[in-house]
């Protein structure tokens, strides 16, 4: 049978001085999956989806990405790696100083050297209408509201076409008509670029438009695995805290 | 790049101090020996540098302008007085110039191009820092470090010494205005008396230390910029800090250049 696994985490450990943020975590993410990482705030999700990336190096254990160990590669060979991932920031990091459209042309330019201009203004006109924002391909950052950035963020990170999106909080901060739109808009793309994800959110309304698979970090060990209705529906005192609690809130 | 970390915080004491001055030395050495193995490493960003070198012209191009003119003006007033009791007023213009071309011009445009220039750097850079957009470039397979601090670094060490000729050439218009306001000189004597008084052994080292100076203005922006962290708070931190430190840096190299200079030409002495 075809190994099937795009992300394996073998052992994870991460510190910070004498604070462990990630203990021996242990997880596999398979081929067009949506996984949903659930937490408190300072669980180390984050912390997951750069060790992930390469942003942050871990203490121990392996993070293989299509059967390569992320922690043996040069940085040339990383950056192979990196251009078949996006990853969506928590505030879109978008750049300050660039247009959408020069936002856009970055990572192609970056990740396909020889592309004509014809073909990246194509792409990028066809990933502007993919997340509904073609009028806003000259304006900058500054001129966006929050979740137009994340919608530009979105398109910048999945207009090189990658096989795997990260997805960092991908609604925080946003109103829930815009969560709902944003999270049916992750889930579109996905669909329709055939991607896998991993998406840290503590938004439920996000999480149960996208998730497939969902794990809860807790005391830096994933607590609770499997489907998100298992783990909204249980009977465990923390996460019927945690849920009802979200639940709430929206 | 394992860059020690600064301790900020209300609360520092002297121990804290001393590591933080020890932690800066070595910081800004891992950053210089970065830049050093990036420097000539493909990809080339011209493109970037180009940028760069232009915005950092026309951001400073007016304040060095006027302070070129100034210290002209300055400086002929201060020492037309001295000079006409000793009836010596034909030897200004050659005194002025000695001393706009050796040492006030290249320092004073470098400290004016480190307040513009080195704050702005630590501020954009410490901006990307705490807003992810660093993180985001390095996502997209591209080298920050080479991106973002080789191309300003190198924009920085082009420009001064461009803009220091030009501060020099304004300054010296600015004292042949003072000399022409309290006395007649014709602007052929002016020139001559200055061509005849700047010789090569003044010019390459008040220039060629100029090199030096937008060096230490690029590279201490970008280390303050790209070790910011903390938020708003750590960008204002960068912005700050990146003044203060280049600035020292810069007097204290000036005097290591000059007394370099004066071993290389004794005849400066």
């Amino acid at each position: 049978m075809a190994d099937t696994r795009i992300v394996e985490i073998k052992n994870l450990t991460k510190r910070f001085e004498s604070h462990t943020i990630l203990d021996n975590i242990t997880l596999d993410v398979h081929r067009g999956e949506n996984l949903v990482v659930f937490g408190r705030s300072g669980q180390g999700k984050s912390v997951l989806l750069k060790c992930i990336i390469g942003l942050m190096p871990f203490d121990s254990g392996k993070i293989l990405i299509n059967n390569k160990d992320i922690s043996k590669l040069t940085i040339k060979e990383l950056n192979e790696i990196r251009k078949n991932i996006g990853f969506l920031f928590q505030g879109a990091a978008l750049y300050d100083s660039m247009t959408v459209r020069e936002n856009l042309e970055f990572p192609l330019k970056k990740i396909f050297p020889n592309i004509s201009q014809r073909e990246i203004d194509d792409k990028v006109k066809n990933t502007l209408e993919l997340v509904s924002l073609e009028e806003a391909i000259d304006k900058m950052p500054s001129e966006l509201s929050g979740g137009m950035k994340k919608r530009i963020g979105l398109a910048r990170s999945i207009i090189t076409d990658p096989e795997l999106m990260l997805y960092d909080e991908p609604t925080t901060g946003l109103d829930p008509i815009t969560t709902k739109e944003i999270s049916e808009l992750i889930i579109n793309l996905q669909k329709k670029l055939n991607m896998t994800s991993i998406a840290v959110t503590h938004d439920l309304i996000c999480a149960e438009i996208i998730a497939d698979r969902a794990i809860f970090l807790k005391d830096s060990k994933i607590a609770y695995e499997g489907k998100l209705d298992e783990l909204t529906s249980s009977s465990d005192p923390f996460l019927r805290n945690f849920f009802s609690h979200e639940i709430v809130k929206e | 790049m394992k860059i020690p970390k600064i301790k900020y915080g209300k609360r520092l004491t002297y121990s804290d101090y001393i590591y933080n001055f020890f932690a800066t030395i070595t910081g800004l050495t891992i950053f210089n020996i970065e830049f050093a193995k990036q420097v000539f490493k493909p990809p080339y960003e011209i493109r970037e540098i180009k940028k760069h070198m232009d915005e950092l012209g026309v951001k400073t191009f007016g304040i060095v302008s006027i302070t070129g003119l100034i210290i002209g003006i300055v400086l002929s007033m201060q020492s037309q007085p001295v000079l006409q009791r000793f009836g010596a007023t034909d030897f200004l213009p050659a005194m002025v110039s000695i001393s706009v071309v050796r040492e006030l011009g290249p320092v004073i445009t470098a400290l004016i191009f480190a307040g513009r220039v080195s704050s702005g750097i630590g501020a954009e850079l410490g901006s990307m820092r705490v807003t992810e957009q660093i993180d985001a470039m390095e996502v997209s397979a591209v080298n920050p470090f080479n991106y973002l601090v080789v191309t300003r670094v190198i924009a920085t060490t082009m420009i001064l010494p461009i803009l220091t000729i030009y501060v020099i050439f304004i300054s010296l218009i600015g004292t042949y205005i003072a000399i022409i306001l309290n006395e007649s000189m014709t602007i052929k004597y002016f020139i001559d008396s200055v061509i005849s008084a700047i010789e090569f052994g003044d010019f390459i080292p008040g220039i060629g230390k100029t090199f030096f100076f937008g060096f230490i203005v690029g590279i201490v922006g970008c280390y303050k910029g790209f070790t910011a962290e903390g938020g708003t708070e750590g960008v204002g931190r960068a912005s700050t800090t990146a003044v203060v430190l280049s600035s020292l840096l810069i007097l204290i190299f000036d005097m290591v250049l000059v007394k370099l200079s004066l071993w290389l030409w004794p005849t400066l002495g």
